[in-house]
């Protein structure tokens, strides 16, 4: 039996699965739409397209 | 935990690199706390820290330096320190460490007029890369062929950048086939190292560059290990071209990406990234 998680999306409203042991915060594209989207609850899993690239972002 | 010893890791999104270090330091059965960049508040009239380590995975550089001051200022040991982070996330503070060390490094120039900026290029020669001196995953950089597009880039970086722009960071072109060398030091020690291979000039991994394996040697831990040590970095990942007249050192970043690098290399980076802290961790408890 599997334990994904699953959430919608916002932007186009499939619910699509989690990664394993998802964290708050993480990053995922929308298998779907091809959105970036931020995890931003696990209980209940909720979703949120991810921030814009900011121009200080990287590494 | 006391807190001279507890280990926090200041993050805000959660890439890949973030999950994996923390996945490292719970398979180590060692706790930290998550310290989100977006909710912290911080007092700057306390001098008080909840934490004695502190692992810096910020995605935004300005709050990552303000941030590692703060904590640094508190006694706090961070990884990396303000001081890394200040020289790492400008490119003309980077060069002047890494010239002052000796460490060799692309011919490069700074000028702060578009009259000026022409003058060095066409001193320098073409082609020429302009680079914003604040910047990564080589956003906005420029590759100038001729003096038309160069005065066409100044001018608009001139009229529609912020003032940081008005500093022109100007490299010369070094024709490596669209191939470089990242390579990983902890510690002051050289650990793993990938070839970075692209169809464009620029071979970020994040712009689609393909990584391979790029077995260590000595002359490549040599000038690694001392560009980290002239930034007093951590833990940094150093962009490096190889020429025929040897290594030159391109860039060092302070927060580094590594997905790519781990099956690559066959080195877990997280783990190493993770044991370095604990050790520090454990050296203040």
């Amino acid at each position: 039996m599997s334990d994904t998680k699953k959430a919608q999306c916002p932007l186009c409203a499939v619910m699509l699965g989690l990664p394993a042991s998802p964290e708050v915060g993480e990053l995922l594209d929308c298998p779907e739409c091809g959105e970036e989207l931020e995890i931003l609850a696990l209980e209940p899993p909720k979703l949120a397209k991810a921030p814009e690239e900011e121009e200080d972002w990287g590494e | 935990m006391p807190t001279h010893s507890k280990i926090g890791i200041l993050c805000s999104l959660i890439r890949p690199e973030e999950k994996m270090i923390f996945e490292a330091f719970r398979n180590r059965g060692v706790e930290f706390e998550r310290i989100d960049d977006r909710e912290l508040i911080l007092d700057l009239n306390s001098m008080e820290s909840p934490y004695g380590v502190i692992l810096e995975r910020c995605i935004n550089h300005s709050r990552a330096l303000h941030t590692l001051k703060y904590f640094n200022d508190r006694g706090v040991r961070t990884v990396n320190k303000y001081e890394t982070a200040n020289i790492c996330g400008d490119k003309l503070l980077t060069s002047f460490a890494l010239v002052k060390a000796g460490v060799p490094v692309p011919r490069n120039m700074v000028a702060y007029t578009e009259e000026s900026a022409i003058q060095a290029i066409e001193e320098m020669g073409y082609p020429v890369v302009l680079k914003p001196a604040v910047g990564s995953w080589g956003r906005l950089l420029a590759k100038i062929n001729d003096r038309d597009a160069a005065e066409a880039v100044l001018e608009h970086k001139k009229v529609l950048g912020s003032y940081h722009h008005s500093t022109y960071y100007i490299q010369e072109f070094i024709p490596t086939g669209g191939s470089d060398i990242r390579a990983f030091v902890i510690g002051g020690v050289l650990i793993a190292a990938i070839n970075r291979k692209a169809d464009h000039w620029i071979t970020n991994t994040a712009r689609g560059g393909i990584a391979s394996n790029y077995p260590l040697n000595k002359d490549l831990a040599d000038i690694c290990e001392t560009a980290a040590k002239a930034v007093d970095g951590d833990i940094v990942a150093i962009d490096v071209f190889e020429t025929p007249n040897g290594y030159l050192i391109n860039e060092v970043n302070y927060t580094m990406e590594f997905r790519n690098s781990i099956e690559t290399t066959g080195v877990d980076i997280p783990g190493k990234i993770a044991e370095y802290v604990i050790e520090l961790a454990r050296s203040r408890a």
